[in-house]
């Protein structure tokens, strides 16, 4: 690697601040992926700001509407500890349990796995199911975005110069509702998604009251498939409106061919993939109803 | 830049030490080329195989993707620190007693990653051996003496606990 100097910011003005005044500077979390770049020459900051000694960055903590709120830098051992999350979060428990193994979740973090902007990445599917919102800070202030509007692109991302994810507020569960990502990976661990595909619903009164359906490996970002949330809204949670939405999400799917599968194989695994991921979570709404 | 060494001062395997480093040398290559403590390996150099694994406060990291100026002020365990004087640690004792040892290559990742499993769960289902083992390559033996060493070691450790 080439030389980079690296500094531990015990603030998150001091990080601004550093992020600002360095325009070759890169935010350092867990380095799981930004380390393998560097290496691979394929990113070459001057300077490292590391973000794990920053309060705000490693919150983890409900606050008094029942919001999680989670730092950018909270590494994935710290998420499926936590009781509070296993409970009202289940999902969220599991996609960080699910990412990398066990060295790389005990660095490995949420914003660095959003940041990253790779289409493939897990736990950005879960968080768009649960209406994740990012906290973004910078030079102008702080600014809040949902977190399916975050990537652009394969590695791309809305973060302009010197703004930096401090972390993620996720909404208290809803009564009766439930959320599940599942993925297809040739490996059950150590693998990146072939495709993966997450779903939260909520019932009421014997229906559906809303839905979402998030899809990774499938588009140039993970894609939020609203027409498969929308069409589910005040319907039966049925079997036949369950494909539905499935072939909804199918049809919205814009995958490639490449090593890990063929755009074809793609378009079938995210079918398959909604309709178990929408049949676990309407069975967890169901063992969440008061 | 600044191009300066860093100083780092950490507890590596209960011992207090202290080294110059420059930012971009890993864990790793501090621990095996600074400190000269070679037990953990190089093999893929990005997070894929384990062999590099040390435990860094009570957590199994992959030493070359922590950065060597990281283990400031962390407590730092490697394979060297796991045998008192010539007695070896039962989780040790197991892998050589179950033949799951032989180039040697991934052992000491293993055996760190067997130490934190059984410190955290005294009583692993072997799935749960398994997914703990998952991020560690091991290309001789192949798994199940591995899985087999980690049972006993794990019956050993109940034994004297209890």
């Amino acid at each position: 690697m080439k030389w980079f100097d690296y500094a531990a910011p015990r603030s998150l003005a001091e990080a601004l601040d550093l992020l600002a005044r360095n325009p070759r500077a890169r935010p350092f979390a867990g380095g799981t992926d930004l380390l393998v770049q560097m290496r691979a020459g394929q990113l070459d900051p001057d300077l490292l700001v590391d973000l794990k000694h920053i309060p705000e960055l490693n919150e983890l903590d409900c606050d008094g509407s029942g919001t999680l709120r989670l730092g950018a830098a909270v590494p994935c051992c710290r998420i499926y500890e936590d009781e509070r999350v296993r409970r009202h979060w289940p999902a969220l428990a599991e996609v960080a349990e699910m990412i990398g193994g066990i060295p790389i979740q005990s660095r490995a973090s949420l914003g660095g796995n959003l940041c990253n902007a790779a289409p493939s990445a897990d736990s950005v599917p879960v968080l768009i199911a649960l209406r994740a919102v990012c906290r973004i800070a910078g030079p102008l202030g702080e600014r809040r975005i949902a977190v399916e509007e975050f990537c652009t692109g394969p590695g791309q991302t809305v973060l302009g110069p010197g703004e930096l994810l401090v972390g993620f507020e996720i909404p208290p569960p809803e009564p009766a509702s439930g959320a599940c990502y599942l993925r297809f990976t040739p490996r059950a661990e150590m693998d990146i998604a072939v495709a993966g595909a997450a779903a939260a619903v909520r019932l009421s009164n014997g229906v559906i009251a809303w839905a979402r359906v998030a899809l990774a490996a499938v588009a140039p970002t993970p894609l939020l498939v609203r027409e498969a949330g929308d069409w589910l809204a005040d319907k039966a949670p049925t079997e036949e409106n369950i494909r539905e939405a499935a072939e909804l999400a199918r049809k919205a799917a814009k995958p490639i061919t490449d090593m890990r599968g063929t755009a074809e194989q793609r378009r079938h695994l995210v079918g398959v993939l909604t309709r178990r991921a929408l049949q676990q979570a309407i069975a967890r709404a169901r063992e969440a109803q008061p | 830049m600044t191009r300066e060494k860093v100083r780092v001062q950490a507890i590596v395997n209960e011992q207090p030490v202290e080294f110059l480093c420059e930012p971009r040398q890993s864990l790793l290559e501090c621990l095996r080329d600074i400190l000269g403590l070679t037990g953990a390996k190089e093999g893929c150099n990005d997070g894929n195989c384990g062999a590099c694994a040390v435990i860094m406060d009570g957590r199994l990291v992959n030493s070359c993707l922590v950065l060597g100026v990281e283990a400031h002020g962390r407590r730092i365990t490697t394979i060297e620190g796991l045998a008192r004087g010539a007695e070896l640690h039962p989780i040790q004792r197991a892998f050589l007693e179950q033949g799951a040892v032989q180039c040697g290559f991934c052992t000491p990742g293993l055996i760190l990653a067997t130490k934190v499993l059984l410190d955290r769960h005294p009583d692993p289902s072997e799935p749960q051996i398994r997914r703990w083992l998952a991020n560690h390559l091991c290309r001789c033996t192949g798994y199940d003496k591995i899985v087999r060493a980690v049972r006993k070691a794990a019956a050993e450790l109940r034994e004297v606990r209890a």
